[in-house]
């Protein structure tokens, strides 16, 4: 009979609050933001009428083609992926003045030319380096020049630059030699 | 019987409601890390490639998203295994590109649609002629602003 009328004692909510916060942190430390990131690029305007033709200097044109075997030929050379950022930088700047190197950085030309049959991941990796190549040869103009790397920069002072290396990546219609 | 009544009442004490709100925030929280903000259920095997160069996207109203990449197994029966564009929620034809982008732009303020950008989300492994064809589509339907979706690398 008497502990029939014992009361049940409260519980103590007091920490529940803590519990919860415990498991808030712990949930805004684990999950990573998933950020959609990607190499960002124009496309030129269509238009039903064949592009005109430009007389190019080949000293201009740096030319990779990659076959349908994900292979690179860079200028009429065989070449692997991790030689394209160095050997496109030297091309553009031309530090030796090279006869057959760019004459300018502004008349540097990239021309990309894959296959139907090229994996997409190779063609990614191939611009992702060129890209980094112009990139790279930006950010050593703003050090010489205004000591700082390219992004702490002002504006203006990025459009000059910009203007001095423009990125011209020109990609022609692929070829179909293989099966996709 | 004054006595009896007595008794009882102090057998049900009022069960304490102080907690209850934790325990929802709790559910809250726990909902609100679990749930995916993603609108379309993603039908295709898609691995994007790394790369350095990346861009952020930044307003996600002002982008829209296409898929390229082989069909997941449930819906290899149907759509075989050759890769397919994916449209929203569905399959889709390269004729049906520039609808969708259209409508995503109609959907949008005048000052705003030149800002839209496309963005590929297309699998490593797919090859270059479909991705040729749809950026030929985007480009006939005037869409010149592309991001290929990219996984961040390592700086080499």
């Amino acid at each position: 009979m008497a502990r029939k009328t014992r009361s049940a004692p409260e519980i103590n909510a007091g920490s529940m609050a803590d519990i919860a916060f415990l498991l808030l942190i712990f949930f805004l430390v684990t999950t990573q933001i998933s950020e959609d990131k990607g190499v960002l690029v124009k496309l030129p305007p269509w238009s039903n009428e064949p592009p005109p033709e430009l007389k190019l200097n080949e000293r201009n044109v740096y030319s990779v083609l990659v076959n349908s075997a994900n292979q690179l030929l860079v200028r009429k050379q065989p070449m692997q992926i991790d030689a394209l950022r160095k050997n496109a930088k030297e091309f553009i700047m031309n530090p030796d003045q090279r006869p057959d190197m760019a004459e300018m950085p502004t008349k540097a030309i990239i021309s990309i030319k894959t296959d139907r049959g090229t994996e997409y991941g190779t063609y990614l990796e191939v611009y992702n380096e060129l890209k980094a190549a112009y990139n790279e040869l930006r950010d050593e103009a703003a050090r010489r020049r205004h000591n700082k790397s390219f992004e702490f920069i002002t504006k203006d002072q990025q459009k000059a630059i910009r203007a001095e290396i423009p990125l011209v990546i020109s990609e022609a219609e692929p070829t179909d030699l293989a099966n996709e | 019987m004054s006595m009896f009544k007595k008794k009882r009442g102090k057998a049900n004490p009022a069960i304490s409601t102080a907690s209850l709100p934790d325990i929802i925030f709790m559910l809250l929280f726990f909902f609100m890390v679990v749930t995916k903000l993603r609108d379309a259920e993603l039908k295709l095997n898609i691995n994007t490639p790394s790369a350095t160069e990346l861009t952020k996207l930044e307003k996600k109203s002002l982008v829209n998203f296409i898929f390229v990449g082989t069909p997941t197994k449930k819906y290899q029966d149907t759509y075989g295994t050759s890769p397919r564009i994916q449209l929203g929620d569905k399959f889709a034809e390269l004729d049906e590109i520039a609808k969708f982008v259209e409508e995503h732009r109609l959907s949008l303020d005048e000052k705003q649609r030149p800002a839209v950008i496309s963005s590929l989300k297309v699998d490593g492994e797919t090859t270059m002629g479909i991705v040729t064809d749809v950026k030929t589509e985007l480009r006939k339907a005037n869409q010149l602003k592309v991001n290929y979706s990219a996984k961040p690398a390592d700086k080499r």
